[in-house]
């Protein structure tokens, strides 16, 4: 083979073909009408692009983004970082975000753990379970969204106030201010035990990993959920304990006309999260269930007439061909939690959309007010698009 | 078909592997499989024929508890098949399977599939499951096709990958659901030749085919059954030769004007 | 069938199947084996049932037995709405469905001519309705639209043929919804198509026009759509040219429907075969008449289902006007509860409006896994 490349015939490449200038040449003509539909694109952008500027200095808007140093004035009710009305737009915006990302994450969380649970009942043996799973889906599906968040909305805001609050269990309430949650006085001490669960699952990540590998050499199975449960629980409740072991319940009390203590759910951010999470659950059931069935029968049947017993049979074959289907639609539902949380707005939950919004209502810079809202979304949309193409390429079934 | 009888031609060989004595099945109201009785001794190699719907798959799928029977008695190995999952996995050790649409793990690459079920049941090393693995595929023919996915495979040699994989476990019996059903005619020779490779072992097989020819090769025994129930049983020459019921000719003719 | 061999002796004829024992068939058997498998099956029935009767109780008690119908209404028009609120929330208070039905329906349109707006709801239902039986997909249909959507036009402006001119601030209600969904769909649909093609096109800049468009507008929430019409299109018209706002959220939603319907086409157009392509240019047709006589007939067939999945979205997601203020269903119902005596009476009305989405959107999603299933029939076959 090696002799062979001397061969100058074997070098020699496909001649290059002269473009004709000639309608009836095919690139020729390609080129042509490319050329023409960017062309008529840009003229349309650069005629929007020339209006605006001339209305703009019409109306003597002020452009460019100066104003997002200046003292926003506007109040928000819930914020994760320090905010108050004195600081900057970009703080302001700031906290629009990460409360975007608040309800987004929750709700992924949420929506995932109910969805799964309802496409599992919908295949369920039992009649009835199955055929309340699939109306619940139903009908969660055939609502606009906007239309379920209005009505969780206004269920909460018509329940008594905090003196009649319902108290299912002792320390919640649920009133038309809100949930209110027993919480405990968060400390060093929760805060390193927090760290130290995390520390937990990365240590049984690579356990487990060791764990396989030794078992790849002698062929001994080890059990890894004794070690999980002592890194996992037992690690942080260490950590805790070595550090004294605080623990001050703040439980909720009815204090006057309203609640002291404990965690503040409001009922906007009630109302969005409970409305998001109904409604995409639905949709997740559907994607989960669909995985499941995905995987044919006969992969059981195999899997078992090999004697796999029936957990290994799911680790091992079910879910690693179930996931494939599944988690391409769900990114993209975990996508739709992200962008549908922009209703936030029609409730009054301050979210990115409405923080923009407003800012936009006070500065007149609509331009810049909406470039920011599709600049975070984008962010969040490429982003995980990226992920998720790098995922598939990964996970691909080889076939011919 | 007296019980004796049966008995009687399987005692020419070892110890009963697969006793079904009274066994019966109902899939609703369908009564799919009626007073099965049937033994298989240790080294004998038994086809099941009959027509579409007669109860010949659910019959062996019965044998692995793949499905459930409801009356009578299914002895493995000397296992009496229950609700006891401790016996159901002793037998699914000594049991292989080989199904029609093959059934091969396509996220698994063809080493994978076979070296899955002796790590995580038989608790074999790696290695020596990989070792195992190549030389049943080399047994079967494809060692050079291991690193690929099932996909990547064509039927015949998908088909002869299911049978390594179910090999590899060693099991005593062999249970094949009509396994050339699937496969263009170019590659149901290549899959029978290694089914006659492994009679030729002295595997205990059941088997589920039409395929008339490989009866005759191999089978000790063949076993009609029609509407849920065996009609008939023997030696093929005799079998295929002087069928004694109308429903046995009936199908030979059928078989025999499809081939 | 003869059970006797030719030479004579007796064969065992096939016994009667024996009937499974009657613990396997009959409602018995099948409420234990689909209810009662288990104790922890058992114990789901057993817990659903529970909540089911005790949840029916309730509303039964809240919305028929415990509910106020009528409630008196003053002269001048104020209702009178003691009676709803002496309830305390132990019953509905459908009076207010039975006062402001007509403008949660047709919103601000003038009263006595209510008839347009109703007859224009029953024209767009006969529309879907006709475009959903297969014997009309032809070409034709597409006249037919442009036919109904322009007497649409006439019925709701009106200005001629005795009808008094109805300026467009003054639609509303379920018309609105229906004009958003349906006119989004018929320009999106088209422009769709385009974009799809354009996605496949071997031309770099026009398949990353495409590309651009489509992933742009999928990236961002639909209300930001909306405010960009609202706020940003004004700016980017010339001088004096100004575009109504019903028109701006209109285009709004034909660019977003118009990304998502084109990935549902760029799917359909994938799953045709290559050789489809490849007879068609062997046959020596030009592009346009490939695409139009072979491809797209066959592709359009193949994503109906998923295309009437999406068009459901859109209906749903049409209710999103109501944050920039346009007066859809949603709005009107919103609306319809802001004056004092009626406010509080949100779940009432909210319930009201979802059993008419859910109508609409029930029928659409049980039409395409109808079409679905009859599909994958077709193509097993």
């Amino acid at each position: 083979m090696s002799g062979a490349s001397t061969d100058p015939r074997l070098l020699r490449k496909a001649p290059p073909r002269p473009l004709r200038i000639s309608w009836s040449d095919e690139r020729f003509r390609n080129i042509v009408y490319q050329v023409l539909v960017v062309a008529a694109v840009l003229t349309l952008f650069g005629w929007l692009w020339s209006n605006t500027r001339y209305n703009l200095e019409v109306r003597r808007i002020a452009t460019g983004w100066g104003f997002l140093s200046r003292e926003a004035g506007l109040p928000i009710g819930e914020h994760l970082i320090d905010y108050d009305p004195s600081m900057s737009y970009f703080r302001a915006l700031l906290v629009g975000v990460l409360n975007t990302l608040k309800v987004a994450i929750i709700g992924i969380v949420l929506a995932t753990v109910l969805g799964t649970l309802l496409g599992v009942a919908r295949l369920s043996r039992n009649w009835m379970l199955a055929k309340f799973a699939g109306a619940y889906v139903e009908i969660v599906r055939d609502l606009p969204l906007l239309l379920q968040l209005l009505f969780w909305y206004s269920l909460l805001q018509g329940l008594p106030g905090p003196r009649q609050a319902f108290n299912p269990v002792t320390g919640v309430f649920l009133s038309n201010r809100g949930l209110k949650l027993p919480y405990i006085q968060w400390e060093a001490a929760h805060s390193w035990a927090l760290l130290a669960f995390v520390v937990g699952v990365v240590i049984t990540y690579f356990y487990r990993r060791a764990a396989r590998a030794k078992q790849m050499r002698d062929g001994q199975i080890r059990p890894i959920w004794p070690f999980a449960l002592a890194a996992i629980l037992g690690l942080p409740l260490l950590v805790w304990a070595a550090l004294g072991a605080p623990f001050t319940p703040d439980v909720p009390e009815l204090r006057g006309f309203n609640f002291r203590g404990g965690l503040d759910v409001s009922p906007e951010f009630f109302a969005l999260l409970l409305g998001l999470t109904l409604y995409t659950a639905g949709f997740i059931a559907e994607i989960v269930r669909a995985g499941i069935l995905a995987v044919s029968q006969g992969q059981w049947e195999a899997a078992q007439a090999l004697g796999l017993p029936r957990g290994r049979v799911m680790n091992l074959i079910v879910l690693p061909q179930a996931m494939r289907v599944i988690i391409p639609p769900m990114t993209s539902q975990f996508l739709n939690i992200t962008k549908n949380s922009s209703l936030a707005v029609a409730i009054g939950y301050q979210d990115i959309v409405s923080i923009a919004n407003t800012t936009l209502n006070q500065t007149g810079q609509a331009i810049e007010g909406i470039a920011i809202i599709m600049l975070v979304y984008l962010t969040i949309s490429l982003s995980i698009s990226l992920f998720m193409n790098w995922y598939n390429k990964r996970i691909a079934l080889v076939e011919r | 078909m007296s019980a004796a009888e049966t008995l009687a031609s399987s005692v020419r060989k070892g110890a009963p592997a697969i006793t079904l004595a009274g066994v019966n099945k109902w899939f609703g109201a369908l009564h799919v499989l009626r007073d099965i009785n049937l033994d298989v001794a240790m080294g004998e190699r038994v086809v099941v024929c009959g027509p579409s719907g007669s109860g010949k798959s659910t019959l062996i799928r019965c044998i692995n508890r793949l499905e459930e029977h409801q009356e009578g008695q299914i002895v493995v190995d000397g296992i009496e098949l229950s609700n006891d999952l401790r016996s159901l996995d002793a037998i699914r050790r000594e049991v292989g399977m080989v199904f029609q649409s093959f059934n091969l793990f396509p996220h698994l690459t063809i080493l994978e599939n076979c070296t899955l079920a002796p790590i995580w049941v038989r608790k074999m090393p790696k290695k020596e499951a990989e070792a195992l693995a190549m030389e049943y595929l080399e047994r079967v023919r494809i060692p050079e096709q291991a690193a690929k996915y099932p996909g990547q495979l064509s039927g015949g040699q998908q088909q002869r990958v299911a049978i390594a994989r179910a090999l590899c476990m060693k099991p005593k019996i062999m249970l094949f659901d009509e396994p050339t059903s699937a496969l263009d005619p170019e590659m149901i020779k290549e899959v029978l030749d290694t089914m006659v490779m492994l009679a030729e072992t002295g595997m205990t097989m059941i088997c589920v085919t039409h395929e008339m020819g490989f009866a005759r090769t191999v089978a000790d025994r063949v076993v009609f059954m029609d509407r849920g129930e065996i009609v008939e049983q023997g030696v093929p020459e005799e079998l295929f030769a002087n069928p004694r019921t109308d429903r046995l000719k009936t199908f030979l003719s059928q078989i025999l004007r499809g081939h | 069938m003869s059970e006797i061999a030719a030479d004579g002796t007796p064969l065992v004829a096939p016994p009667e199947p024996r009937r499974a024992p009657i613990t396997m068939i009959g409602p018995v058997a099948w409420a234990r084996e689909n209810l009662f498998a288990n104790w922890w099956s058992t114990a789901i029935t057993l817990a659903m049932i529970y909540l089911i009767v005790k949840f029916a109780v309730s509303f039964v008690s809240w919305a028929f037995l415990n509910a106020v119908w009528v409630v008196p209404v003053s002269p001048q028009g104020i209702a009178n709405t003691e009676a709803c609120r002496a309830l305390k929330g132990v019953g509905a208070c459908w009076a207010v469905i039975t006062e402001k039905h007509r403008f949660i329906l047709f919103g601000t349109y003038p009263y006595e001519q209510h008839w347009r707006p109703l007859i224009v709801c029953l024209l767009f239902i006969g529309l879907y309705i006709v475009s959903a039986m297969r014997r009309f997909w032809r070409w034709e249909l597409a006249l037919v639209w442009i036919g109904v959507l322009t007497l649409i036009g006439v019925l709701m402006w009106g200005g001629i043929l005795g009808m008094p001119y109805v300026p467009q601030e003054r639609w509303g209600g379920l018309p609105i919804t229906l004009i958003l969904a349906t006119f989004g769909l018929a320009f999106a649909f088209p422009l769709s198509i385009l974009v799809a093609l354009g996605r496949r096109s071997r031309l770099p800049a026009i398949k990353a026009l495409c590309v651009l468009y489509v992933e742009l507008i999928r990236g961002v929430p639909l209300i930001s759509l909306l405010f960009m019409a609202s706020v940003m299109f004004p700016l980017f018209l010339p001088e004096g040219l100004n575009i109504d706002k019903l028109l701006r959220a209109q285009i709004a939603i034909i660019l977003f429907a118009g990304a998502y319907l084109a990935e549902v086409v760029r799917a359909g157009l994938q799953a045709l075969p290559r050789g489809q392509y490849e007879a068609a240019e062997a046959l020596g047709l030009s592009y346009w008449k490939k695409t139009g006589f072979i491809i797209l007939p066959q592709a359009l067939r193949l994503v109906i289902p998923p295309l009437v999945n999406t068009f459901i979205g859109f209906f749903k997601d049409t209710s999103l006007v109501l944050i920039i203020g346009i007066f859809d269903l949603l709005t009107a119902g919103k609306t319809a509860i802001i004056e004092p005596a009626w406010q509080g009476f949100g779940v009432e009305v909210y319930i009201t409006l979802g059993l008419i989405y859910f109508c609409f959107c029930f029928a659409m999603s049980k039409y395409s896994s109808g079409l679905e299933a009859e599909f994958n029939r077709h193509r097993r076959r």
